[in-house]
């Protein structure tokens, strides 16, 4: 109990040493990026610089607090915590102002706050608290719904403030619910899912659900029935790809040519005197008609229920901007071609002016975006441009540069060795807050420790993977770099609330 | 505690993992892809052209000739074209609406964020005009460009003009780019690489707007623009005015050479046209007006013209035939016109009277003896040895394409050789018989004026030419080529020249010569008439002469076509030019009149 007078004593240094480390590299890049020559005072506090380095003085005061506090603070108000952000998110959609086109901050004065941000923290708390209760099970359906209702509140909620980008946070806790004991079989479905979903705005859905139903076909033979059957089936789906790759066979034939498989496979199924165990038989006809209603969903999905701008940022990524010049030059050599009739170069003519137009768009809008960025990290090379002589940045062709496109910044005047330094940074801390979190005796202090790196490392993954151009743009923050009192102050609260559980970690068990 | 702390584990790695994708996405945009380099620069680096001014030509008195103007390019950013009122601009700038919006889609079609000149060369008074209006409209800017602007109405083809450089050229000459000038005719083509200087580069750095932020690595890589070099020529204006006011009314062209030096005083042709008309964006108007002139002003008739000589080239059949030795100073034939038609005049009796007298039958006889030497049994073929013998010899004097001048785009003419006659009538079907038309100037020979003012100067000089060149000075260094300071020997001796001069001196000064009209009182002048016969209408007037006799400053040949006798109109011409060269002045006010009233446009052509 001694220990608890000095605050110091049993905190970790290695994540507060990386902390001041990102905070520093975040303030002097913000520098960079807003910089110009009028007004090049660091401590300006007109300039985001300025007012960057009043949050972070702030945000020292405020992880000062934290460490002041007792523990079991936390722990006995993780859920009156929770309850009050999810009441001030009410209000914020009642109350708020609108920035952007999201409806998720109060203004009091000059001074804008995002709860969003704030509700980050009071859910990984209530999480923990809930979880950490004895006798819950995680493998319990009753369980995974209260622990579901518990994420999903918060992020419908900021689904509701047109928020999507810090709605999509919500998904780190697949990664706290996984060590907790969630079936591994979600965590790999998920990714499997997310696979599926690119591949098929590449390949098209016919493909994929051809492609799809080959790896079915050659699974389920294999395991479930006898050798002759499996070449047999091989055969049939190796001949037909092949008669469709040299007879160029419409869309609809191909559909025609699975359901047929499909029928015939069905039939042989249910009228094998042999198989005994028919129900899993149909269990898997069942997994493979909903793969194949997921795929055709996707191409529904993405151009029914994604809006334009998001469609472009997912297409920009997948190449479609080369996809595009390609389609024009084809077109525009058959425009040449004198074999055409009248009435079908008119639709060539269409055509052609509909995807010069789309081409037009991609590469003002959220094309730019993406490709200043890339621009902006890759001009770096190795070492950098050097400090204040970014010119991608500098001269504004990147986008939000303070914020969310803070990385560039970092890529164009730090080069290779500054963008690999700050990725090493992070890497560190997510491990040292496994490696502590794993530490602790207390049930609540560990699930929360991975609450707090699952937090972090999904904005790591979405923010630095949208700047260099492998993931699409969704607008989330870098933590503790991007420019920004709300996110800093959260990720702060989120990050030492950890430190201070696990400064206690010697004396309290709960 | 629980089943599942071996979860770290894959949590780890999955985190693990996700940094060493991004590690290797960034090794390959960062370290090996270097395209993402060339596109950062190609984003904020502009190269902006400084361009040179193009170099001045003066004239041998060191009067300014040609010099630039300050002239505006109106641009366009399409990209920052706000909403503005479009009547207005098209007021403005005396367009129609029509041209507005053709001019705006055809520079959007380029580029919408690069600059586009919309409006080419607006004057510096236009300019002032629209200067304050401006700021309305945004997007538009001007960008200072020069104009060549010529001091005199005339020397158009002596001092050429300049044109934007066509695709052709560009991609022929990688020094060049679009927008560009170049010289197409005259000194400013012949001293292109002179004149133009040499551009210069600025290197900016812009924002994504496309505003100027400022200079690259502080202007290290900046380049300085060079003037083009001030060229002085070898032209005495005020006598290329004289010549061209002489000529006014009259087809056909001087050329006076300073037989001293080679330089070219004046290179008049007529008609000829103001080179103003051929500047910015009054070409486009006037070029198809004047190509399409039915008497051809841009046709520079002193370098290009090919014309017969007429009696003028007795003087060299003289020559040839005395260092041949087939004739001599004293040598006498009678004028018998059943060989070739003459006037009435006493026989001459030698070689400086047949020059005075211009006796047709005499040089009939004078080159029979130097076709027809008897070197050969056969007629024929003697006579292809005398005419490959003779050929060689006129080739001497310049003619047939032998002149290395510095002026662009002189015709050859024609000294018909053995080949020639071969291909015509076949070889061995013809012989003197058939070609003694030669002897008076006429048949196929083709004589350029230049080279007859060359010839002029070769007999004023006694037996050499320095190559005819209109170049004086280089940025007031004297470094004219090496070339134009060589002495041409045509290999006669001198001692030959002087019945020929005595029998030039003979034509102007003494009774009895036939241009008795050219005389200039106080200096000795000599000259040679020729009346070309022309197939297609009156006789050309033709006259070559130098002045003073002794150490001679002036070498001119005058062609006027379809006027006639050459001591009628070719001759005074050629004296008063001579006058105003060398006394700066004109005595016989009425000679004078008299040829400033002579149209010669309309002779009724004789057939």
């Amino acid at each position: 109990m001694r220990n608890q007078r000095s605050i110091f004593t049993n905190i970790d240094w290695i994540i507060i040493g990386i902390y001041l480390a990102l905070v520093f590299i975040g303030w002097i890049s913000i520098y960079a990026a807003v910089y110009n020559e009028e007004n090049s005072a660091i401590f300006d506090v007109s300039q985001r610089y300025g007012s960057q380095l009043i949050w972070i003085i702030f945000a020292f005061v405020i992880a000062f607090i934290i460490l002041l506090l007792d523990g079991v603070f936390f722990t006995s108000f993780a859920l009156p915590i929770y309850g009050v952000l999810i009441l001030i998110l009410i209000a914020v959609l009642l109350f708020g102002v609108k920035v952007n086109g999201a409806t998720s901050w109060f203004e009091f004065g000059n001074i804008k706050i995002q709860p969003a941000e704030f509700a980050k923290f009071a859910t990984v708390l209530a999480l923990a608290k809930y979880l950490s209760m004895p006798n819950i099970r995680i493998k319990e359906f009753k369980t995974k719904v209260i622990a579901t209702t518990i994420i999903a509140i918060p992020a419908l909620l900021i689904l509701m403030q047109n928020d999507t980008g810090s709605t999509l946070t919500y998904a780190a806790f697949i990664f706290l619910l996984y060590r907790e004991g969630l079936s591994g079989n979600i965590l790999f479905l998920g990714v499997l899912a997310i696979l599926v979903f690119v591949l098929t705005l590449v390949f098209g859905a016919t493909s994929m659900i051809l492609f799809g139903f080959i790896i079915f076909l050659l699974l389920y033979a294999a395991t479930k029935f006898d050798l002759k059957t499996t070449v047999f089936t091989t055969l049939a789906t190796i001949s037909f790809l092949v008669f469709n790759t040299y007879y160029e066979i419409k869309d609809s034939f191909i559909f025609f040519g699975i359901a047929l498989i499909l029928f015939s496979i069905f039939l042989f199924v249910i009228t094998n005197k042999k198989l005994k165990d028919k129900g899993s038989h149909y269990l898997g006809i069942f997994i493979l008609v909903v793969s194949c209603a997921y795929i055709y969903s996707i191409d529904f999905a993405f151009n029914k229920v994604l809006k334009e701008h998001q469609r472009t940022r997912i297409t920009v990524l997948l190449g479609e901007e080369d996809q595009l010049i390609n389609q024009i030059k084809m077109l525009e050599f058959k425009m040449k071609d004198e074999t055409f009739s009248q009435e079908q170069k008119l639709v060539i003519k269409t055509d052609l002016k509909t995807k010069k137009e789309s081409l037009k768009e991609l590469q003002q809008g959220n094309g730019w975006n993406i490709k200043q960025s890339l621009i902006a990290i890759g001009s770096g090379g190795f070492t950098g441009k050097g400090f204040l002589e970014g010119t991608q940045t500098k001269f504004n062709f990147v986008p939000e540069q303070s914020t969310d496109f803070i990385f560039c910044t970092i890529g164009e005047e730090w080069g290779f060795l500054g963008t690999s330094f700050v990725i090493l940074l992070y890497m560190a801390l997510f491990l040292r807050i496994i490696f502590i979190a794993e530490k602790q005796r207390s049930t609540f202090s560990r699930i929360y420790g991975y609450g707090v790196a699952s937090i972090l490392f999904i904005h790591f993954i979405v923010n630095i993977g949208m700047t260099i151009g492998l993931i699409p743009v969704i607008g989330i923050p870098l933590p503790f770099i991007s420019y920004g009192g709300s996110s800093l102050w959260s990720f702060t609260i989120l990050l030492f609330i950890f430190i201070k559980l696990d400064s206690e970690r010697l004396f309290v068990l709960r | 505690m629980n089943n599942f702390t071996n979860r770290k584990f894959i949590i780890g790695a999955i985190f693990l993992f996700v940094g060493l994708i991004f590690i290797i996405r960034l090794i390959n945009i960062q370290l090996i892809n270097n395209k993402y380099k060339l596109d950062s620069d190609s984003n904020v680096l502009r190269t902006i052209t400084k361009y040179p001014a193009r170099g001045l030509v003066y004239d041998r008195n060191g009067e300014l000739l040609v010099y630039n103007e300050a002239a505006y390019d109106l641009m366009l950013i399409p990209k920052q074209l706000k909403e503005i009122d479009t009547n207005e601009f098209c007021k403005l700038f005396e367009i129609t609406k029509a041209e507005f919006i053709e001019r705006l889609t055809k520079i959007k079609k380029y580029s919408t964020y690069k600059p586009s000149v919309f409006e080419k060369e607006i004057s510096t008074e236009s300019y002032a005009n629209i200067q304050d209006q401006l700021y309305k409209f945004p997007g538009f800017f001007v960008q200072l460009r020069t104009l060549r602007s010529y001091q005199n109405k005339n020397a158009a083809h002596i001092l050429g003009y300049i044109s934007e450089v066509t695709p052709a050229i560009i991609e022929k000459d990688n020094y060049y780019k679009s927008g560009d000038y170049i010289g197409k005719s005259g000194v400013e083509l012949a001293y292109e690489e002179l004149l133009r200087g040499k551009r210069g580069i600025k290197k900016v750095l812009v924002d994504v707007h496309n505003r100027e932020k400022g200079s690259y690595l502080n202007g290290k890589e900046d380049t300085l623009s060079i003037s083009g070099e001030r060229l002085q020529i070898s032209l005495d204006i005020t006598l290329q005015t004289y010549g061209e006011l002489l000529m006014q009314n009259k087809i056909g062209s001087i050329v006076a050479i300073e037989p001293s030096t080679g330089e070219i005083l004046c290179l008049v042709s007529s008609p000829s046209y103001n080179p103003n008309m051929l500047v910015g964006r009054a070409v486009r108007k006037n070029y198809p007006v004047l190509s399409r002139d039915s008497l051809n002003p841009l046709f520079n008739r002193a370098t290009m013209a090919q014309y017969p000589p007429g009696s003028i080239f007795k003087t060299i059949q003289a020559l040839i035939g005395m260092q041949e030795g087939v004739i001599n100073e004293k040598s006498g034939f009678s004028c018998i016109k059943s060989l070739v038609g003459c006037h009435n005049h006493p026989t001459a009796t030698d070689v400086a009277s047949s020059i005075k007298m211009s006796c047709n039958p005499y040089y009939f006889q004078v080159f029979k003896k130097i076709i027809q030497q008897n070197k050969a049994k056969s007629i024929y073929k003697d006579s292809e040895i005398g005419l490959a013998e003779w050929n060689k010899r006129v080739k001497k004097f310049g003619f047939g394409g032998t002149l290395q001048t510095d002026i662009p785009g002189v015709k050859n003419g024609l000294v018909p050789g053995v080949e020639f006659y071969n291909k015509w009538y076949g070889e061995g079907r013809w012989a003197f018989s058939t070609i003694f038309s030669l002897s008076i100037g006429q048949g196929e020979l083709g004589v350029i004026p230049i080279q007859m003012a060359n010839l002029a100067a070769i007999i004023a000089n006694r037996g050499y030419y320095y190559q005819p060149h209109i170049l004086k000075e280089i940025d007031d260094k004297p470094s004219i080529p090496l070339i134009f300071k060589q002495k041409n020997y045509v290999d006669i001796e001198a001692k030959y020249f002087e019945p020929i001069i005595e029998g030039m001196y003979g034509v102007v000064q003494e009774a009895g010569g036939t241009a008795r009209r050219a005389k200039i009182n106080g200096i000795e002048v000599c000259g040679k008439t020729g009346t070309a016969q022309n197939p297609h209408g009156e006789d050309h007037s033709v006259f070559i002469a130098f002045a003073p006799k002794d150490n001679p400053k002036i070498a001119i040949a005058v062609y006027v076509e379809n006027a006639g006798f050459g001591g009628t109109w070719a001759a005074p011409i050629a004296s008063l030019m001579m006058e105003k060269y060398l006394t700066d002045s004109i005595s016989d006010k009425i000679k004078e009149q008299r040829i400033l009233e002579a149209n010669l446009m309309n002779v009724i052509p004789k057939k």
